[in-house]
């Protein structure tokens, strides 16, 4: 007997199992239409719960995008400054970023797949509980006990199967959806002890630090180089008109005005 | 005949439909039996090649149960085996 025989009998046997235990079909067609219904409800929860799993990996592939993104800007400044070492450094940290990223991605895209999908049983199953619901109301009240016994069984059989389905489909899709909750959560973790986030961000930003720190530290140097400009070009003229003690503080004077907007500036670097 | 593929509805299948089905699933079957991984997949695939070249949906409030259930398509050889042994895995 070949495979797909083999499925469908132990299909079948499940709901045989389920239709034995029924002893007025017609009186236990109710109950088994309230059964349906809990699945129903079920299977919604189990869509949304994974459409919530699914969400939170997406922040987290932003996040990490964002991270990724902010040390290629750093290796570039780095470069752009002439530090290559920083720059080697931050590139380094984005292949860890990007490698965590991409893992993430092919889940991601795993993921999205059985929502669809089990969103698409969900509607099936939906038409099917419906369906069911119209077809017990007539075989109530057209049929003998006797006639109904087949009809039932076949309508049965029939939902029992696409419930058996979609079961599979739910415990799948919440079987994934676990096994990314514990790697969103391991990567949560990894951030929040620093060991992925902290490199780019936070207050252990080194790479960002070092930049800074040469960033403030050019500022410092052109200014220092703008200021001895203005007393070269400034010197002389005043040489000519004026005694060398009052040029002296004249020229001073220019000079701190032009330093004086910018003093978190000059004191940064401690 | 109604057919089924796992996770993704019934089709239907004009009858004349039924040897070539057989011989598909003949492979799937021996592919199980000798644990032959690549196999499985080829075979698999095959048959829901087939499946999905003659048949046409059926209609979501159809309440016909399946002649056939085939497993669903990303299926591993061992999902299968449990599908054959276990009654556990199908809920309900």
């Amino acid at each position: 007997m070949g495979v797909m025989k083999r499925v469908t009998m132990v299909f079948r046997a499940k709901a045989n199992k389920a239709l034995d235990r029924m002893e007025d079909p017609r009186e236990t067609l109710d109950y088994s239409y309230q059964t349906q219904l809990e699945l129903l409800q079920k299977v919604r929860r189990g869509v949304a719960d994974v459409a919530t799993s699914r969400k939170r990996v997406e922040l987290q592939l932003n996040q990490l995008q964002q991270n990724s993104d902010k040390l290629d800007r750093q290796a570039r400044d780095s470069l752009a400054a002439g530090r290559e070492d920083l720059a080697r450094e931050a590139l380094t940290r984005k292949a860890g970023v990007q490698t965590q990223l991409e893992e993430l991605q092919g889940q991601y895209a795993s993921l999205q797949s059985e929502e669809e999908k089990l969103t698409q049983a969900s509607s099936r199953l939906q038409s099917k509980v419906d369906a069911f619901r119209t077809r017990k109301e007539t075989i109530k009240a057209t049929y003998t006990a006797a006639e109904a016994q087949t009809r039932i069984n076949e309508a049965f059989t029939g939902i029992s199967e696409e419930m058996g389905d979609v079961g599979m489909a739910i415990q799948r899709a919440e079987d994934k959806t676990a096994q990314m909750q514990a790697r969103a959560g391991a990567i949560d973790e990894l951030m929040a002890s620093g060991a992925l986030d902290d490199m780019v961000s936070g207050p252990h930003d080194d790479i960002q630090a070092e930049l800074d720190r040469m960033g403030a530290g050019h500022g410092v140097d052109g200014e220092l180089a703008r200021m001895k400009a203005e007393l070269a070009q400034n010197a002389p003229r005043q040489i000519e008109g004026t005694q060398h003690g009052t040029s002296d503080g004249a020229a001073a004077q220019p000079a701190s005005t032009a330093q004086a907007p910018d003093p978190a500036q000059a004191g940064e670097p401690e | 005949m109604i057919v089924r593929i796992l996770g993704e509805g019934q089709l239907e299948l004009p009858d004349s439909a039924a040897e070539e089905l057989n011989r598909l699933d003949a492979a799937l079957e021996s592919a199980v039996e000798r644990s032959d991984e690549a196999a499985f997949g080829t075979a698999l695939a095959a048959l829901l090649a087939k499946v999905r070249q003659v048949g046409s949906p059926t209609n979501a409030d159809d309440l016909r149960p399946s002649e056939l259930i085939i497993p669903r398509p990303e299926a591993s050889m061992d999902e299968v085996h449990k599908l054959l042994t276990d009654e556990g895995l199908i809920p309900g």
